[in-house]
């Protein structure tokens, strides 16, 4: 048995992050534990710029922004065991994980970090009819195949769904010399980010079609075609509007589904919005001592914004295995009217510092307001001249605020417009 | 080549077929016109073992089918194939359904079914407690159980290729001459000679015979959808659950499945193109519906894949096991539908008798009965992993996420007799892809280790063989 003060489960951005403020803040004994043959996540295959710009005010590439981290892991001396897979966590914080070199670990833990990131959605959830041809795979298959293995995975392609993979993608088959037909997002406005839609699609001539998805895939061997058709309001394909589009791939962009396997197995509370742990203001889950961070707890729109949560998160970690853990009462946090969730879940009214509540709206709007209400009572309000489901939101709740809350009470943040 | 049995079609009964014969000291040649067995109807129908109730008595379906269910959890016990005797529920949902069971009930008993009973609604809810609370009453038969069709199909070439059999990959049969009391059998670039052929070819069970000017076949190929749901919901049956049956076949069943996902389907619809295993967006919702009037709590949500089968349907309604008219040395063995892979152990019996009665053939000593048991790592316990990997690390290496499957498990399937090349063949053997993300981080690996071990470009490995290539030329 292997014992460290904390156990980090991932080693992408998340984890990274995680584990370095968690040295910072004066844990020695850290173990980052990476499935993959390399730290950096799926960062290393994210070939395009974009990143850092608000963490580090400038543009990086994914693999750059990774390596900043990489670089200072190494610095720090923080330990990690790359094709490395944890199968399972206990009650006891016990990880058990598995590799070619150290055969089955089993690592006791005073914390454990879970930054396992997320996976994309298949086609078999969406239940497209058709034939089970070559050539349909997600975004991010499709990304590792030409980013990392050097491949073309097709040459005329559909992309479903306006995710900021699959938009990503549309702009790399094309400069790779692939046709991208069309992308097809079924709801009336795109999941992606702005920047991405103008800098994917726009600038190449590719059309989005809104409220527009594909109902059937052709083709025996590869396939050879999708018949796409307009939705309806309520997301019902509308008779005569289908239409043939000859491809040899469909990329799926349609969505992110937060990795929680093992925390599930172990019993931590989930939040069936964000399909991540329930957690406090530290991204503490329901399990003492186990903390959830980036995409794993709620799929984030920027890169940036991991890294911060992640840092919350490996200072709280920090202060659990330090004993500096501040007594509790918690108070409420709820989404309503227009906002689908809130990250955290929980947020202990004697911490010392501000609290910024994250969240995502479940559809488009244009000059709304955000109002944050405690207790019925509204507190904040924010005019927002665009909201959109594709970008998170958040807002700042004062430490002089928290102050005023009582254990038991509520936080709710909704849209008004 | 010069073979004293070819059998067309490595489906579960060519497969079963060419294992039972190798027990004997002759030449077997199992042929496939894609690029792995089980491709067809037998990596797509239900997976589930039947009692046996439902056949007419007196029809080989009901002879076949009481006597392969009997000898199912043996054979997969030796093939080290997962079977599991869950029983199964015929639901009534009103008195003439009901009385219906009782009909299923005399049948079964004339078909020589065991263990029959008719459970009230109370006994019904009792075993399977998220039935419909509209559920009057239920025929329970024991015997039946569920299955891995396509692990079945895989154990079975795998145990017959050890004990000699020539398993002959992507060779269409396109043409069979016969002369001088031998077959040639061509694909149009390669011939084999034989002394006798099985026509085991499923859905082209007709076409096959036609080559020898056997038109008394005819094969319709009726589709039948299925939804596979994820494991979360696997449990949300204890049972094999039937609605009534109708004309058209058993009904949508919902069952749980030997890997712990739950299964509904299937749809029947006959077609006319014997390719096309498409799914349609109507079919599913339809058959979520019915399944639904079974077990209300079903979504849509927990669906991870769906998919088609074809049942090789002949319009006598009975399997049809027996030499052509057209040659004696020509066996056919078609309109192989539900309970076909039910029947199959008993079926390979059945044609053996059949060959034995025209070869003189002698029993081998030296014939290996037992399939090794594969790796799988996902049901051992810490200490028989760490075990598994201090011999071999490459057990410690997961490249399937959803399922637990490891390098070693990958490596094992394209190394084993008949083994994997391509993506989907490694998927059946190993489940790696078979998980929640469908093959999303772990198909681009599996491809890879396909490539290596194969010794190929890696743009040359196939999702199933022909033209079903994943990647294209290099990027720029």
């Amino acid at each position: 048995m292997l014992n460290y003060d904390i156990v980090v489960i991932g080693g992408g951005p998340a984890g990274m992050a995680a584990a370095l403020k968690a040295k910072e803040c004066g844990v020695d004994s850290i173990l980052i534990l990476e499935r993959a043959e390399t730290l950096g996540g799926i960062l290393e295959q994210c070939i395009h710029t974009g990143f850092g710009l608000h963490y580090f005010g400038e543009e990086l590439s994914g693999p750059e922004y990774a390596d900043r981290f990489i670089s200072l892991v190494n610095e720090k001396n923080i330990e990690y065991k790359t094709d490395t897979m944890a199968l399972e966590i206990t009650e006891n914080n016990v990880v058990y994980a598995v590799n070619k070199t150290d055969g089955l670990l089993e690592i006791q833990a005073k914390a454990i970090i879970l930054a396992m990131g997320c996976r994309e959605r298949p086609r078999g959830a969406l239940n497209i009819a058709g034939t089970r041809a070559s050539g349909v795979m997600s975004a991010g298959t499709a990304q590792k195949y030409v980013n990392i293995d050097g491949y073309m995975p097709g040459k005329k392609v559909v992309i479903l769904g306006s995710g900021d993979i699959g938009l990503i993608m549309a702009r790399r088959m094309t400069l790779e010399g692939a046709e991208v037909k069309c992308v097809c997002e079924l709801m009336p406005y795109s999941s992606g980010l702005t920047r991405n839609i103008v800098q994917c699609l726009d600038d190449f001539n590719i059309p989005l079609y809104l409220s527009c998805t594909v109902i059937d895939i052709h083709g025996k061997g590869r396939i050879e075609g999708v018949t796409i058709a307009d939705v309806d309001e309520n997301r019902r394909p509308i008779k005569g509007t289908e239409r043939y589009i000859e491809c040899d791939t469909l990329l799926l962009s349609v969505g992110l589904i937060p990795e929680n396997e093992l925390t599930r197995a172990v019993g931590i509370q989930l939040d069936p919005i964000t399909s991540g742990a329930v957690v406090d203001e530290y991204r503490e889950t329901s399990h003492k001592g186990v903390f959830a961070c980036g995409n794993v707890l709620h799929v984030h729109d920027l890169v940036d914004y991991v890294t911060l949560e992640s840092q919350t998160a490996g200072e709280g970690a920090a202060n659990y295995v330090l004993g500096k853990s501040s007594e509790a009462e918690y108070i409420e946090t709820k989404g309503v009217n227009g906002v689908r969730y809130i990250v955290p879940q929980k947020v202990n009214i004697k911490n010392e510092g501000d609290i910024k509540l994250y969240f995502r709206v479940g559809q488009v709007y244009k000059n709304a307001r955000i109002v944050v209400k405690y207790n019925g009572e509204e507190i904040i309000s924010r005019k927002r001249p665009r909201l959109a489901p594709g970008e998170m939101e958040d807002v700042l709740i004062k430490n002089d605020m928290l102050k005023n809350f009582a254990q038991g009470g509520k936080i709710e943040i909704s849209v008004e417009v | 080549m010069k073979y004293d049995v070819a059998i067309v079609g490595a489906g579960v009964i060519g497969s079963l077929i060419a294992r039972e014969l190798s027990r004997y000291n002759i030449r077997i040649a199992l042929v496939e016109k894609c690029n792995d067995m089980a491709m067809g109807t037998s990596k797509a129908n239900s997976a589930i073992v039947h009692a046996g109730f439902d056949a007419k008595p007196g029809s080989l379906k009901a002879k076949l089918n009481v006597e392969g269910t009997a000898l199912m959890p043996e054979l997969c016990k030796k093939l080290s194939v997962p079977f599991k005797p869950v029983g199964s529920l015929v639901v009534a949902f009103s008195d003439e359904e009901t009385n219906t069971l009782k009909e299923l009930l005399e049948r079964g008993k004339i078909n020589g079914v065991p263990g029959l009973e008719i459970y009230d609604s109370d006994k019904l809810h009792d075993v399977e407690p998220n039935i419909n609370d509209e559920a009057k009453a239920a025929l329970w038969a024991p015997s039946a159980g569920i299955v891995c069709p396509y692990e079945l199909t895989i154990a079975a070439v795998e145990n017959a290729v050890v004990n000699g059999v020539d398993f002959i990959r992507n060779f269409e049969v396109k043409s069979i001459e016969y002369s001088d009391g031998e077959f040639s059998v061509s694909d149009g670039k390669e011939t084999i000679n034989t002394n006798y052929i099985i026509n085991a070819a499923g859905v082209y069970c007709d076409e096959i015979a036609s080559l020898i000017g056997d038109t008394s076949i005819h094969t319709i190929p009726r589709k039948g959808e299925y939804m596979l749901c994820d494991k979360s919901v696997g449990k949300l049956a204890n049972h094999t659950i039937f609605q009534c049956p109708s004309k058209m076949g058993k009904g949508i069943l919902v069952t749980p499945t030997v890997d712990g996902n739950l299964l509904l389907g299937p749809s029947a619809l006959d077609i006319e193109d014997k390719n096309d295993v498409s799914t349609t967006s109507e079919t599913l919702s339809e058959i979520l519906e019915i399944a639904k009037k079974s077990v209300p709590s079903l979504t849509t949500r927990e669906v991870i894949t769906s998919f088609a089968g074809l049942r090789a349907h002949c319009s006598k309604n009975d399997f049809i096991i027996e030499p052509s008219e057209k040659n004696d040395k020509f066996i056919n063995v078609a309109g192989i539908e539900s309970p076909g892979l039910s029947s199959a152990p008993a079926i390979a019996l059945y044609v053996k008798g059949i060959i034995l009665s025209k070869i003189n053939a002698e029993i081998k000593s030296d014939f290996i009965e037992e399939r090794e048991e594969p790796v799988r790592f996902r049901h051992m316990t810490n200490d028989e992993r760490k075990a598994l990997i201090e011999k071999n690390p490459a057990y410690g290496r997961i490249i399937c996420r959803c399922e637990t499957i490891t390098e070693g498990e990958i490596l094992d399937a394209i190394h084993a007799p008949a083994g994997a090349r391509d993506v989907d063949g490694v998927k059946r053997r190993t489940r790696a892809g078979m998980g929640r993300c469908q093959g999303g981080f772990c198909g681009s690996k599996v491809v890879e280790l396909l490539a290596k071990e194969l010794g190929v470009e890696i743009n040359k490995i196939t999702k199933c063989g022909g033209n079903s290539k994943i990647l294209y030329e290099r990027t720029k």
